[in-house]
């Protein structure tokens, strides 16, 4: 081998990198300018009512799992958008980490500040039902988001979706749909979220026992792992797997894009789709009808500002105003809502991106 | 003029892939070239072909209904091909670190960061080229990161790249605030969608790497430093070659390689996110070792790899197919791990020789 000079060939390379790495970090940034996504009740604008006028002054210590998708960081921003709006509230996040312990390794840190309220999105509920118990016997009430705690005594207030009915619902709009189009043996798929979550549990139970009680089977069930990547290979899989199919549902929007990519790939498009969550972008597409997504069922982020504000009203003494009791009711299970092409431009201002 | 003194060219020839009759040898079982070391890759790769054929029959028992349909076979060879396309892309990188007696764990966070790097809002304005662009060098540049960890700051590869993957998968979740970033790009994204004369695009790609990766490990010095390093570090730096800078090149190329399958994975899902590409390396160091690479170094071939990677595609649409779950999937994917190692550990000798070999080793 020749010998180049090499002072000049580092030279060239030196210069090289030197350009390469200043183009990149000229692409790193992802300002579109579309900033304000989070849910809130936009106490400040919309009809005041007697809750929420400023009252007593409320710390409220959070805490949920360190986002990986769209839903959880929603969960995020939602809480701390709805304490904003509430001038006696006093915010206070603590970083999550990685899994249960290292968050149970930071809620100890929480309770010795002594909040008023605590709001915790437990990794899983039954691996911190102890640090409920230890914060109510703390004497800090504690309000329970999502991921339930066994013992009731771990909580003040315990507020969740329905997974359940998530399934339920889209088993029904299924079943509905197919009576509508008369197909008689309308073969369904679905594709799942993480199988070693009970939620997904739930929601696939929910949607058997909702087509078993119209007749219906599942002919072929793909469980992907919430992320789009995941989400593109099991539904190219189940594409095989169903040359043809009449109704799909998918749990997760956020791995929806990958389910509707895989579908555009293999240019199928005699089913019918139904999403879950309801995710911005999922609603967009339901308006614009230009795919195979027609439907999809909520189970919203937004709960985490309502847990923020119930948290206020608990930490305040309060209780809700359209209720005749005086105090927080101790569970509330938000109900899972069908969206349509007919409805959809009411439920857009609550999408989550 | 840095060649390799004589003592140790034979030791690598042999272990070229598919090699062609090479010297008179002892094999394990006989003599001959079938029997001899150079005949042991390409005995490994048919007995991987039997695997996979094995794997089609089991297929067209259990779902003849499917295969008996118009063109369904041709498309799911394609959408297995296409299922398997990135890990392989990723899984030929792999090989040359392995060869090379290394390990990347961090290929899967490379992904997950070069995706998002090229999808941020800046990136997709300087629209195909400036997305390419960007994927390609921060793969490039972290598997630089990498080799110059492992190489000059003398980490063990374990740990470097252990360190990579949650530093690469933090800073992506950072750069993309948690999102997932859509692809804006229709040329990115037409790559998964699109097929030339019937042969998907992504399945093109695939072939690309696999077969420069091949001519690279088999027909350039640079592969035959790659598995002399990995045979034998000492001999290799006696011998001229540059140790340190050659293992801090296999680390960018398995970093490029991930630059390319990041590519591939957004447009395979329109969008890029911080979550994606996960356990890949897993699924590559899987495919790279039933291919028949030595995870100690010094011994693998490319197209063992491949089928590895095809294997295992093939399993999942298996199971896709016949309607079974991910569950029991994946206890079949590990047992099918453990049993390629243990059949090269037998290396078709007989069951008394194997284990008369294993009571000599032990007393001695």
């Amino acid at each position: 081998m020749t010998q180049h000079d090499p002072v000049r060939r580092r030279f060239l390379l030196g210069g090289a990198a030197l350009g390469a790495g200043a183009l990149l970090a000229a692409c790193t940034s992802n300002d579109s300018g579309d900033d304000n996504n989070a849910q809130t009740t936009g106490n400040n604008n919309a009809s005041p009512n007697a809750n929420t006028a400023p009252g007593k002054k409320v710390t409220i210590g959070f805490s949920a799992p360190a986002a990986d998708h769209g839903w959880i960081a929603a969960i995020t921003s939602n809480a701390k958008a709805q304490a904003a709006e509430y001038s006696d509230v006093t915010f206070n996040a603590v970083e999550a980490g990685a899994d249960a312990a290292a968050q149970r390794a930071a809620l100890s840190t929480l309770i010795s500040q002594k909040p008023d309220v605590i709001v915790l999105l437990p990794y899983d509920g039954k691996e911190l039902n102890a640090f409920g118990l230890e914060a109510m016997k703390a004497g800090i009430p504690v309000v329970n988001l999502d991921r339930a705690f066994p013992d009731a005594l771990a909580y003040r207030l315990q507020i969740k979706g329905d997974n359940y009915g998530m399934g339920v619902a889209a088993g029904n709009y299924i079943a509905a749909q197919m009576k509508a189009k008369g197909v008689s043996a309308p073969i369904i798929g679905e594709i799942a979220g993480i199988d070693n979550l009970e939620l997904t549990q739930e929601r696939s139970k929910g949607f058997k026992d909702a087509l078993t009680a119209a007749g219906l089977t599942i002919a072929n069930r793909r469980a992907a792992g919430f992320t789009v990547d995941t989400g593109q290979a099991e539904m190219s899989q189940l594409l095989q797997a169903l040359p043809k199919m009449d109704a799909l549902w998918n749990h997760d929007d956020d791995q929806g894009i990958g389910v509707l990519a895989a579908a555009t790939q293999a240019n199928r498009k005699e089913f019918l789709m139904v999403g879950g969550a309801g995710s911005k972008a999922a609603m967009e597409a339901i308006v614009a009808d230009n795919s195979v997504l027609k439907a999809t069922v909520t189970y919203s982020p937004s709960m985490a500002s309502s847990a923020i504000s119930l948290a206020r009203l608990i930490g305040q003494g309060k209780g809700m105003s359209d209720l005749v009791e005086l105090q927080v009711p101790k569970e509330i299970i938000l109900s899972s809502e069908t969206i349509t092409k007919e409805n959809a431009s009411t439920y857009l201002p609550l999408g989550f991106s | 003029m840095t060649g390799l003194p004589a003592q140790t060219a034979p030791a690598v020839k042999e272990t070229l892939s598919g090699g062609g009759p090479g010297p008179e040898a002892q094999g394990p079982s006989g003599n001959g070239w079938w029997n001899s070391d150079a005949g042991e890759s390409t005995r490994r790769n048919l007995g991987l072909i039997g695997v996979l054929v094995g794997l089609i029959i089991i297929g067209i028992i259990t779902r003849p209904d499917l295969y008996g349909r118009d063109g369904w076979v041709i498309d799911n060879i394609w959408s297995i091909l296409k299922l398997g396309s990135t890990v392989g892309v990723v899984a030929v990188g792999m090989t040359f670190v392995i060869i090379g007696g290394g390990i990347d764990l961090s290929v899967g966070a490379i992904i997950a960061l070069a995706g998002v790097w090229c999808t941020t809002v800046a990136t997709q304005d300087f629209g195909t080229v400036g997305m390419i662009f960007t994927a390609l060098v921060v793969g490039l540049g972290v598997g630089l990161v990498n080799g110059f960890l492992i190489s000059y700051g003398r980490l063990v590869p374990f740990i470097a790249t252990l360190a990579m993957l949650v530093a690469a998968r933090g800073l992506a979740a950072q750069m993309s605030n948690k999102q997932t970033q859509q692809s804006r790009n229709t040329t990115i994204n037409a790559i998964a969608a699109d097929s030339f004369l019937g042969v998907p695009i992504l399945v093109y790609i695939l072939a690309a790497v696999v077969i420069i990766g091949w001519i690279l490990l088999n027909r350039t010095t640079f592969g035959r430093r790659t598995v002399a390093i990995g045979g034998n570090v000492e001999a290799a730096r006696l011998a001229g070659i540059n140790v340190r800078l050659h293992t801090m090149m296999l680390y960018a190329l398995a970093g490029l390689c991930c630059g390319i399958g990041a590519i591939m994975l957004t447009s395979i899902g329109t969008s890029a996110q911080a979550a994606m590409a996960t356990n890949y390396e897993l699924d590559a160091i899987a495919a790279v070792i039933i291919g028949g690479t030595l995870l100690s170094g010094g011994r693998g071939t490319i197209v063992g790899s491949l089928l590895g990677v095809i294997i295992f595609a093939t399993i999942t649409n298996l199971f896709a197919l016949n309607g079974l779950s991910t569950e029991a999937q994946n206890m079949v994917k590990g047992g099918i791990i453990v049993a390629a190692v243990l059949i090269q550990q037998f290396r078709f000798k007989s069951v008394t020789q194997f284990f008369k070999r294993n009571k000599v080793t032990v007393s001695s």
